[in-house]
């Protein structure tokens, strides 16, 4: 499983950081970035869903 | 409060005003009617307001920054200048700008509220809240809105702009005027007139006392920032000042009173919650979404249809965030307050461009200030449910909320 921050519509919102700091960084302005290309290590596949649900923006996809 | 100088309310759907009684009270059975049966209702007030109370066209607006504009963000009974001058700043960058200037002016702080830079103000804030508990120990009634949740965006404000917390109190009152009174002032208020100067006075002694003492603070972050490779203009910095106050307290306040006041009268929920410290982040959004404080308001920048309605310029359209978070087809159990609630894209702080710049402070001060209280006083309850009021216009939590603390054995 892979997530993808869409930078064009994240706004910084940071849910995803605060739900699953294992899958996403902030950069100094606040918006998001995927860790490691953003493949999801086995066992946080729950957390990848909770950060795309949470997203305000719509700005995050998950790919299997 | 200010003399109302607007009649009852008797039909919502046709005459709606935020500043009525019986919104400013329970606002939530108000926005169910009108989902179902007018979802984007018009009122002649303020010279034409709409008011889309559906997800939907809440979302649909806030992206749509052509039709649009942010030049005035509170409904007021005066409106700001021709919509046609070039792209605007506003008095307040970049909350009443649009784009592209909006772009800059925001780019340029948010470095500032970027996760990193909050986490360095948590241990201060905790200190904070734990001194103001220290003084409510031994009491029998306190309020939580006006001893505790009040304090402490305020006293977290000043400290990151480097002013002297003792002025909190001089904030305070210049914030309730421009939030309650300004709705209902018009052009020639000489009151807010001197109050504007007197304010001006205040942020230019402010500046120049970080110009001739630079420090680590928001004030010296502003007077050494650049635009363009120029530093920022001198009404800029003091827009910025301005906004930070008006944006930054009586909302975080309201969303600790809001919280507050929920575990106060839902026992369940404050024993879950002392409980299982985890659930912890789950409840402040869910309480961020079920008692979002903050409304804000655009201006119609061109004619516009949206979902039949015709919108004409420099109508004010209201856009209720809180009414968004409220939304059935939207959200299960829409009106009911999970405390942990997983899927939870509310939209407390907005959406698009505007989203809030403070947004990772505000839950930082709100977690932090639930986490503290529940705590200290883990049993604690509403004394009088009828004692509790709520602010009037577009920032909405308890301005007094009775609890009684109970008697601690230790
Ligand atoms: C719970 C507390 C808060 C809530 C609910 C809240 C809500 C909002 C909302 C809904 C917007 C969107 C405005 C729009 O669409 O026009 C906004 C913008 C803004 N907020 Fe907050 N806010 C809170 C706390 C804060 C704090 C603590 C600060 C700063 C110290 C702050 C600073 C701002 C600024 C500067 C903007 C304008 C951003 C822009 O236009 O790009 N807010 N806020
Ligand atoms: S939750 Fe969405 S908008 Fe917010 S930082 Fe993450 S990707 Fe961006």
């Amino acid at each position: 499983m892979r997530v993808h921050v869409d930078a064009e519509k994240c706004q910084g919102h940071n849910r995803c950081y605060s739900l699953a700091p294992e899958l996403f960084d902030v950069d100094d302005l606040g918006n998001a970035v995927e860790l490691n290309d953003g493949n999801v290590p086995e066992g946080l596949e729950h957390k990848a869903r909770l950060a795309v649900a949470n997203c305000p923006e719509y700005a995050i996809t998950i790919s299997e | 409060m200010t003399v109302n100088r607007h009649p009852p309310v008797t039909d919502f759907a046709t005459d709606f005003d935020h500043t009525d009684p019986t919104w400013v009270n329970n606002p939530f059975p108000i926005w169910d009617e009108l989902r179902a049966t007018c979802p984007i209702a018009h009122s002649d007030r303020y010279g034409g307001t709409w008011l889309p109370v559906t997800h939907e066209h809440v979302s649909a607006i806030a992206y749509d920054t052509d039709n649009f504009t942010s030049r005035a963000v509170v409904v007021s009974e005066v409106r700001p200048g021709p919509l046609d001058l070039p792209a605007p700043i506003g008095v307040a960058p970049p909350i009443t700008s649009d784009p592209p200037f909006h772009a800059m002016a925001r780019r340029l702080l948010l470095p500032a509220f970027a996760p990193r830079k909050v986490d360095a103000l948590e241990p201060f804030t905790r200190q904070l809240c734990n001194d103001l508990l220290d003084a409510l120990e031994g009491k029998d009634i306190v309020d939580a809105a006006v001893e505790y949740a009040q304090h402490i965006p305020l006293r977290v404000i000043a400290k990151m702009l480097g002013f002297p917390t003792e002025d909190a109190d001089y904030f305070r009152h210049v914030i309730h005027l421009i939030l309650e009174e300004g709705i209902t002032a018009t052009e020639d208020d000489d009151e807010r007139l001197v109050e504007g100067q007197a304010l001006d006075a205040y942020f230019d002694n402010q500046i120049a006392d970080h110009v001739a003492n630079p420090r680590d603070d928001l004030t010296t972050f502003l007077l050494e920032a650049e635009l363009d490779g120029n530093n920022l203009m001198h009404e800029h910095v003091r827009g910025t000042m301005l906004l930070i106050l008006v944006a930054g307290i009586d909302t975080t306040w309201s969303a600790i009173g809001s919280a507050l006041w929920h575990l106060a009268h839902n026992p369940e929920d404050l024993k879950r919650l002392a409980a299982e410290p985890d659930l912890m982040p789950f409840a402040i959004e869910e309480m961020l979404r079920a008692y979002a404080p903050v409304t804000m308001a655009r201006l119609v920048a061109q004619d516009v249809e949206i979902a039949g309605c015709p919108m004409k310029e420099g109508d004010w359209v209201l856009l209720p965030f809180p009414a968004a978070n409220r939304d059935p087809e939207f959200f299960d159990r829409a009106d009911e307050v999970i405390i942990d609630r997983e899927e939870n894209r509310h939209a407390a702080f907005g959406l698009g461009i505007h989203r809030c710049l403070g947004s990772n402070l505000a839950r930082m001060e709100l977690r932090v200030a639930v986490e503290e209280w529940v705590k200290r006083f883990p049993d604690f309850e509403l004394a009088d449910p009828s004692a509790v009021t709520w602010a009037a216009g577009q920032v909405r939590g308890p301005r007094s909320i009775p609890v009684r603390l109970p008697g601690r054995s230790s």
